[in-house]
């Protein structure tokens, strides 16, 4: 049986978060980069503050996935992972990060744009809308799974 | 494209001089190297991948500063870029997993190491090994070479030309230790400052790389930069996810739960 223990807990919804902050950030480059080449690597209208932010969430996040899958690796060999909450916490960081770059790195950093020569404004809405769906079903997890350790 | 002041003039013979120097430290060590593997009683069973990590090493430097690939870097900048890579990043890795001063420090006698172990004691050594320092030192170099004129000068002056790479090849070892132990490190920090300092390094690196995308550094037509910019960029992220996962698993093996007396270990395993 998981230990009931709050700092474990903790421990898994970091490494929950950290992973869904590196899968946003890796399925943003490999799909909207690489393959769809919806993305610019760099656009001209971008801002300092945008190059600069850009900057260091793909450090972060970059970090965040190796961190993350060794945060499970630790909690597992401990049999401390709670593998529900745990993906709570992905799909939580997963919009996140979604949100935080549909919203400020998109729109008020202007650091590129969804898609270029098409209306905004549905892609705009789809992206943020998803990014807060991620993040409502993940909170949603995550109090069921509190509610249920605590029952 | 090739611009004048640089694509004009073929590497002169000075630069070839610079390229021997640059290579005779490498070439030195090395020596050492193997002298320490092959004659000294104490390396007997040294792992054999060790030294061929090194001599990889050596041999993307060799091919960084001297030969036809160094010669191309002088007018191309996305060999330029590529060079950097190897010189400041991915050989620095692959030397530092070979452990020299570990090999070196065992063939030495006792005196001799002493000597070596002062050196990496003293406070110059605790100042330059720092990561924040070595992130400086690393990234901070390369703002100042790719966003000033020193990258113009730098193709017309030789020994400008030897002082920057042997700086890029020593600020990227130096910050490699600074992360991952691999040989003796007398002056340890804790695994969340070194996380934080790899992070900023890595941010600042990509932001670099976007800066020369957007506006190229003197001399450089605006496709180079941005072929080059982009080289940058994901060549630092594949280097630097190495770099990753040798810090993590390093903090992976150092939280192991310890015996059963250990406090934490016990919360871990066994039931309440």
């Amino acid at each position: 049986m998981v230990q009931q223990n709050s700092g474990y807990w903790r421990r898994n919804l970091l490494a929950g978060t950290l992973f869904g902050i590196g899968l946003a950030a890796f399925l943003d480059e490999a799909v909207f980069h690489q393959l769809l080449h919806w993305h610019h690597f760099y656009d001209k209208s971008t801002t300092a503050a945008g190059l600069v932010s850009d900057g260091f969430f793909h450090a972060f996040s970059w970090f965040a996935t190796v961190a993350a899958l060794v945060l499970v690796a630790d909690l597992r060999r401990r049999n401390t992972w709670m593998p529900a909450a745990w993906r709570g916490a992905v799909l939580l960081g997963t919009g996140g990060f979604n949100f935080y770059d549909g919203t400020i790195q998109h729109k008020v950093m202007k650091l590129h744009q969804i898609r270029y020569n098409v209306d905004l404004l549905p892609y705009d809405l789809a992206w943020n809308i998803a990014a807060l769906l991620l993040m409502i079903a993940g909170t949603f997890i995550l109090f069921r799974e509190k509610r249920r350790i605590h029952a | 494209m090739h611009n004048h002041h640089r694509g004009a003039t073929a590497p002169s013979i000075d630069f070839s001089t610079g390229s021997i120097v640059l290579l005779l430290p490498f070439m030195l060590v090395t020596v050492l190297y193997l002298w320490a593997v092959f004659f000294s009683k104490n390396n007997l069973g040294w792992p054999v991948h060790k030294t061929l990590l090194w001599i990889a090493g050596v041999t993307f430097v060799s091919f960084s500063v001297a030969g036809p690939l160094a010669e191309k870097a002088h007018e191309d900048f996305m060999v330029h870029m590529e060079v950097h890579l190897l010189l400041g990043m991915l050989a620095p890795l692959l030397m530092a997993l070979a452990a020299p001063a570990t090999v070196i420090l065992r063939a030495l006698s006792v005196k001799n190491a002493r000597i070596v172990t002062r050196v990496l004691k003293s406070r110059y050594s605790r100042f330059v090994s720092d990561p924040f320092v070595a992130a400086v030192l690393n990234v901070g170099g390369l703002w100042m070479l790719y966003r000033t004129d020193l990258f113009g000068l730098m193709h017309h002056i030789p020994a400008l030309h030897v002082i920057i790479h042997l700086h890029i090849f020593l600020s990227g070892y130096l910050f490699t230790i600074s992360m991952v132990y691999i040989d003796p490190t007398p002056h340890r920090t804790s695994f969340y400052y070194r996380a934080g300092v790899l992070i900023v390094a890595l941010a600042g690196h990509g932001i670099l790389s976007k800066s020369i995308y957007a506006s190229p550094p003197s001399g450089i037509s605006a496709s180079e930069a941005q072929a080059g910019g982009m080289l940058m960029y994901y060549g630092g992220d594949a280097v630097d996810i190495l770099l990753i996962i040798l810090l993590c698993w390093q903090w992976y093996k150092a939280a192991r739960p310890r015996n059963a007396t250990s406090k934490r270990s016990e919360d871990a395993t066994l039931p309440h």
